[in-house]
Formats: C-alpha cells, sequence, structure tokens
C-alpha cells in the first residue's frame, strides 16, 4: 500500500531517535488510541502539532530578531532605538506587523499576477522547511533527517526560485535586476558553504544534525579543528542570505529596493520574515556544525542554543553595521576566486588528515 | 507635442535598455533624473535631466530689493547656505563700494568655515548611505549638530539661516560661541583621523572607489569643475589662495590636492578640507579682531548702474554671482554660478563602462546639491 509506506516513512520521521520529543509522540500514541482513534488521523494531527509549534516559533523568533536588530544596531549609531510601543518598544515589532496586516494589498497591473503573488510565498516556504531540523535541543527537533544538513541545502535553494520569481513578475527593471543579482549570488555561495560543510559531514560521519552534535559532545567543537571552514561558512552564509554588505539583490541606493520594490503589506512581510529567520537559520546551522549545538554547562540545552545562535546572530548584525556594500563584480570574484578555492584545499587538508590520522 | 529625451530619439541595440534613474531614487540625492542606457548592470552612457524642483530664484531676484534677494540666496545651496550669501553680499558692495569691517569679515569667515565642515559631513553621511554603509551618517550628524547649534545661537536659524547682510553679517557672535566652537574642535581632529580610518579606508571601500570615475585634469578643466573634483584631478586651485576674498589672505591653511582624480581621492580631499577648515577656524577665533560687525549700508541700496561679478570657494566648487544693476533698488539681473551644475555635467565623461553601483558611488563623490543646479 502506498498510504501505508507513507505512513511508514513518517513515523520514521517522527519515532526515530530515542530522544525526549520522541518519548512524548509515543506517549501520545498510546493516550489517543486509547479512545480508538485511527492511527493515520492521530499521525496527522501530530504532523500538524509540530507545523504549528515551529510556524509559531519562526513568528515570535522573528519578532524579537527585529526588535533585537533595532535595538543593536541603534547602539552602534549613537541612537536610542525603538521605545515608544511598550515597555523598552518591545511591541514595536507587533505593531509593524499589525500595520502591514492591515494594509492594502496592492497588486500592480503591469505584474504577472500569479507568480507575483506565489514569489512571496515560494522564498517564506523554504525558510520555513528548514526550520524543521534545527536541533534546538537533544532530541529537540522537529523531524531529525538522517539527511539533515543536505535537507537545509536543498530547500534554502527554494528561495531562489522565489526571488527571481518576484524579481520578474514585479515588471520592473530594477526588480529584475535585483532578482538576476540574488540567483546569481546565492548560486555562487552556495558551493562553498557546501563544501565547508563536506569537511564537518567527513568528521562527524554523518548528515544527521543531531548526530552532528553528539559527534561534538565533550566541547570538541568543530570550530576548533575547521576554523578557516567556520570563517567561510560565516561569509558565505551571509552573503547567501542577502544581508549587508552582501545584500546586492536589494541594495538600496542602487536597486531601490531591488526584488522588493514593487512589495508592500503582508506580501512584504513575507519577504521580511523570511529574511529575519533565515538570519537565524544560518547562525543556528552554524552553531550546530560547529559551535557544538546545544552543548554548555550549568543551563539546559534549549537555552544553550538560543544563547549561542543569539551570539552568532550579533557578529553577523555588527558585520552588517559596519561595512559598505561589496560591488556586485567583487562579490562574484570573492566567492569563485577566494572563497572556493580556500575551501576546496580546507577539504582537502581535512579529507588526507582524516584518512591518515 | 510631447518632447522626447535624447535616448528616445537614438535608437537602442538589441542588448541595451533604457533605465530611468530618478526624479524618485534613493541615491540621486534628491530630485534629480538621470537617463541611463545600459546593457546589463553595465552603464553605456548616460544623460542628466535636471529642472524637476526649478524654483527660478534667479528670476525671483529680479522682482526684489538688493537685501530682499539674500534670503533666496540660502535656498540654492541649503547644505551651506553661507557661501551664496557671501558670493552675493560681495557682488553687490563691490558694486557699491563698501568696505565690511575687519570683525565682519572675520565672522563671515568664521561661519564660511563651520559651514564646509557641515557640508562636508554632510556629504560624508550620504556617500555612507550611497555605499550601504548605514552607520557613518549617525556619526556625522552627531559632529554637525554641534555646529548647527553654535550657527542658531548665533543667527537663529539651523539651515537657511541668512546670517549675512549687506555690508557685514546680521549678529554679533553670541556669548558661549567662542567658548562653544573651541570645544568643537578640540576633539574633531580625532574624531575625523577616527571616521577616515573607519570607512574612507575601509578594504570593500577601497576597491570600489580606487580607479573608478577617474576624471582627467584636461577634462575637469573644459568642464568647468570645480572645488574638491577638481583638486582631486591634479589641480590646486583654491579661490581662497587664488583669489583671497573676505580676508582669507590672512589664515594660513593649505590648499589639498590628490593626483589620480578618482572616487578615492575626492573622499581624500574633502576629509582632508575639514581639518583645514578646522585649522582656519582656529586661527580665526584666535585673531578675532574688535569693532564693528556691519558697514553703513544706507537703508535703500541703489548701487550705480553696472555689473559686477564676485566668486567665493563654496565646499562643492566656484560659488559665483553676477549682479547688474540699473541704478533702481531692484537688481536687473542676477546669475549665479552654481559649481554642481558644472560638476554634474562631467558626469557622463566619469561613468563609461562602469557598473550601476559605481555610478552610484561617482555621483555621491561628486557631492551635487540640486536645487543649487536647478536654481
Amino acid at each position: 500500500m502506498e498510504n501505508g509506506e507513507e505512513m511508514e516513512l513518517i513515523r520514521e520521521l517522527l519515532y526515530n531517535s530515542g530522544e525526549p520529543l520522541s518519548e512524548f509522540y509515543r506517549w501520545l500514541h498510546k493516550a489517543w488510541a486509547g479512545f480508538s482513534v485511527p492511527p493515520v488521523f492521530l499521525d496527522l494531527m501530530i504532523q500538524f502539532a509540530v507545523a504549528a509549534a515551529v510556524f509559531g516559533f519562526v513568528a515570535v523568533n522573528a519578532l524579537w530578531i527585529i526588535y533585537y536588530e533595532r535595538k543593536f544596531s541603534a547602539k552602534l549609531q549613537i541612537r536610542i532605538g525603538p521605545n515608544r510601543v511598550g515597555p523598552l518598544g518591545l511591541l514595536q515589532t507587533v505593531a509593524d506587523t499589525v500595520k502591514l496586516l492591515i494594509k492594502e494589498d496592492i497588486n500592480p497591473s503591469k505584474v504577472d499576477r500569479v507568480v507575483f503573488i506565489l514569489a512571496p510565498g515560494i522564498v517564506f516556504l523554504g525558510t520555513f522547511l528548514t526550520m524543521l531540523v534545527i536541533p534546538f535541543g537533544n532530541g529537540l527537533i522537529a523531524a531529525d533527517l538522517s539527511i539533515g544538513i543536505l535537507y537545509i541545502l536543498a530547500v534554502s535553494g527554494l528561495a531562489v526560485i522565489g526571488l527571481l520569481a518576484g524579481g520578474w513578475a514585479s515588471n520592473n527593471k530594477y526588480s529584475l535586476m535585483g532578482g538576476m543579482r540574488s540567483a546569481a549570488q546565492i548560486v555562487a555561495y552556495e558551493i562553498p558553504v557546501l563544501v565547508v560543510i563536506l569537511g564537518i559531514v567527513m568528521l562527524a560521519g554523518t548528515m544527521k544534525m543531531g548526530g552532528i552534535v553528539e559527534a561534538q559532545a565533550g566541547y570538541r567543537w568543530f570550530v576548533i579543528y575547521q576554523p578557516i571552514a567556520f570563517l567561510i561558512f560565516l561569509i558565505a552564509a551571509n552573503a547567501e542570505i542577502n544581508r549587508a554588505p552582501f545584500d546586492l539583490p536589494e541594495a538600496e541606493s542602487e536597486l531601490v529596493s531591488g526584488f522588493i520594490t514593487e512589495y508592500s503589506g503582508m506580501k512584504f512581510a513575507f519577504f521580511f520574515l523570511a529574511e529575519y529567520t533565515n538570519l537565524f537559520i544560518v547562525s543556528a546551522v552554524a552553531v550546530t556544525l560547529f559551535l557544538g549545538g546545544w552543548e554548555g554547562p550549568f543551563f539546559p540545552p534549549f537555552v544553550w542554543f538560543i544563547i549561542k545562535t543569539y551570539a552568532v546572530v550579533t557578529v553577523l548584525m555588527w558585520m552588517r553595521w559596519t561595512f559598505p556594500r561589496i560591488r556586485v563584480d567583487h562579490l562574484m570574484q570573492f566567492s569563485w576566486k577566494y572563497l572556493l578555492p580556500i575551501a576546496l584545499v580546507n577539504l582537502l587538508v581535512t579529507a588526507i588528515v582524516i584518512k591518515f590520522i | 507635442m510631447e518632447q522626447k529625451t535624447a535616448f528616445e530619439i537614438q535608437e537602442l541595440t538589441s542588448d541595451e535598455y533604457v533605465l530611468s534613474m530618478g526624479p524618485q531614487h534613493p541615491a540621486t540625492h534628491g530630485v534629480l533624473r538621470i537617463l541611463l542606457r545600459m546593457d546589463g548592470e553595465v552603464v553605456v552612457n548616460l544623460q542628466p535631466d535636471p529642472g524637476y524642483i526649478h524654483s527660478s530664484i534667479e528670476k525671483i531676484c529680479e522682482n526684489r530689493k538688493y537685501d530682499q534677494v539674500m534670503p533666496y540666496t540660502d535656498r540654492m545651496d541649503y547644505l551651506s547656505a553661507v557661501s551664496y550669501n557671501l558670493a552675493y553680499a560681495l557682488a553687490v558692495e563691490k558694486l557699491m563700494g563698501l568696505e565690511v569691517p575687519n570683525r565682519g569679515r572675520h565672522i563671515r569667515v568664521i561661519l564660511a568655515e563651520m559651514n564646509r565642515i557641515m557640508s562636508h559631513l554632510l556629504w560624508f553621511a550620504a556617500y555612507g548611505i550611497d555605499m550601504g554603509a548605514l552607520t557613518p551618517i549617525w556619526y556625522a550628524f552627531r559632529e554637525r549638530e554641534n555646529l548647527i547649534t553654535l550657527i542658531e545661537m548665533q543667527t537663529g536659524n539651523r539651515l537657511t539661516h541668512h546670517a549675512l547682510r549687506i555690508g557685514g553679517v546680521k549678529n554679533d557672535l553670541p556669548t558661549g560661541f567662542v567658548e562653544g566652537l573651541n570645544k568643537f574642535l578640540e576633539n574633531f581632529n580625532d574624531m575625523v583621523d577616527e571616521y577616515e580610518a573607519l570607512f574612507i579606508d575601509n578594504v570593500i571601500f577601497k576597491a570600489r572607489t580606487k580607479s573608478i570615475g577617474v576624471l582627467k585634469k584636461e577634462n575637469a578643466i573644459s568642464y568647468g569643475v570645480t572645488g574638491p573634483n577638481l583638486r582631486a584631478s591634479g589641480c590646486d586651485i583654491d579661490l581662497r589662495k587664488l583669489a583671497p576674498y573676505s580676508g582669507y589672505e590672512n589664515f594660513s591653511f593649505e590648499v589639498c590636492s590628490e593626483k589620480n582624480g578618482d572616487s578615492w581621492d575626492r573622499c581624500k580631499i574633502r576629509m582632508n578640507e575639514m581639518r583645514q577648515s578646522a585649522s582656519i577656524l582656529r586661527q580665526a577665533i584666535d585673531t578675532l579682531p574688535e569693532g564693528e560687525i556691519s558697514a553703513k549700508a544706507p537703508k535703500i541700496i541703489k548701487p550705480t548702474p553696472g555689473g559686477c561679478y564676485a566668486k567665493v570657494e563654496g565646499p562643492r566648487g566656484e560659488v559665483g554671482a553676477y549682479v547688474v544693476s540699473a541704478g533702481t533698488d531692484k537688481p536687473y539681473r542676477v546669475k549665479f554660478r552654481s559649481p554642481s551644475f558644472s560638476n554634474l555635467s562631467a558626469l557622463n565623461e566619469m561613468c563609461a563602462g562602469v557598473k550601476i553601483a559605481d555610478l552610484v558611488a561617482i555621483m555621491g563623490s561628486l557631492d551635487i546639491v540640486i536645487p543649487e543646479i536647478d536654481r
């Protein structure tokens, strides 16, 4: 039965580890089985609940991270930052979101309507799906796939389609240029990231996100063995999510707003949400791959994971608010001429060391 | 019939397209429209299309009395209002044969140099935004705010301050002004050093500005480029040294010049000019003479018929005012020479074959002010 196979796969995804979340699934399964609910129904419900939890986290995290960036940049820029809405301006992002929600949904008359509306959804989908394999704590992971890191690379590639589609559908020269830039940029920087991650996978011997963290147990964090790889990852990943100094697709002073020029209201909010969630994801992946994931003394694993992730987020923000924007051909050169060769040499050295030592 | 722009008439090849940059664009520093003939990201050709905020100031001046013209001159270069004030005042004083007392001339120099620093600081801030660095603007504005506060003490206004009058200045320096200026100058040089290290000497910044937008000396001269942009091309012409006015001959300062004429040189010059202006300000405070601040100008100014041209070195280059009198109480004709207009005309020379990002970097390094072009 095809349906049965699918369900097996879902169970495989859900229950394959002996960790707390799976325990919770099993417990739920037993409890509901007592009411003679069909298991298919039950699995779907659990899936739904997990999806809702992830979505909730994405939304709340984006709210917080935007507030954090505004306050952080204010500190760098001798300003105060938001301080009017709510205590310490904490509700500023909420107010902004509400404003975006109730704004008129404008579709300019000359846009390619279907693609124009789909594009923000695709961008957000890519981001949201990546969130599923982020290991927040020991077993606290929505789906610990055996190919976790490969899945992240694959799904984050979806964003290119969304950005390019948005740029094309806007029927605006600036948008198109932004879309083209983002496609070139993301493809160029995905390759160094991939090569760097290969080295980590070789060290860890697994592509499972949880497995990679466990391979670093006992404070043998991979950043110690792979410092160059860590730097390359930070730079390339920062470029991949289009943040300054690599924010060419939406370079304000050149392309007005790049691919989001024609977007407003909720559609703009989706791009924005995806952008800030991407920032979190990149940092979370950096923590998982290089900084020992949830490992740390005193605090529970989840807290450690968040602390480390926000430390990396802070570094990325610091970069953003300090550097001028890089030029488009320099950007390409930097990836193909410097990052990729260094990453390849790094991979080769790693392979030789693993083989002979 | 609708007027066609040059690019619409010219035929484009199949690879090219026309991009209309502005009048609403974040990098054009106001309402300037630039028609770009593009091949992908590369600018093949461009044509500035100014005139969107034309305010016909020169025409208005013909219907105002001589002293009523002065506030209008503020509005052309709102970043350094004193330079146009000064050019106009010098032209009218020359027509009338009026001699400004020493203290008045000194205060004019102080105000002009403060305006120069303010204008260069704002250029620094805006150039940061052009280059995608969003932080320099706040640092530059912090320094600029100190100066604006002092100017506000002196004139009552912050931006278009209408500080000068024909024959001198409106107000004497208020109490606390000299102390405030001294306090500002105390650590201003350190600040400039810091901003230069943070931004102008940044690796990315250098890669984006060095040997980009090169303006050769011959071209600069033939386009009538003046000010820091001309000095960056290896031509150390500064009207404060070449044709001293308002007592500039009494101050010692260096004319900053560079050789290559690229965007980076233009940036370097402005940073150095801020240091020089600070030095002039220090000297001016130390040697402030006592006495009248303004010559006794008649209530109704009626110069003898004739024309007079006066030029001053503004932050952007040669600011000139040509005033023609017909013997009445209103000028027959007032013509302003604005440096930004000539500087902008050289843009095409510098931008052939550059990327659109470079175009923004070059245009920012020219430091144009739109109301001055569209006066």
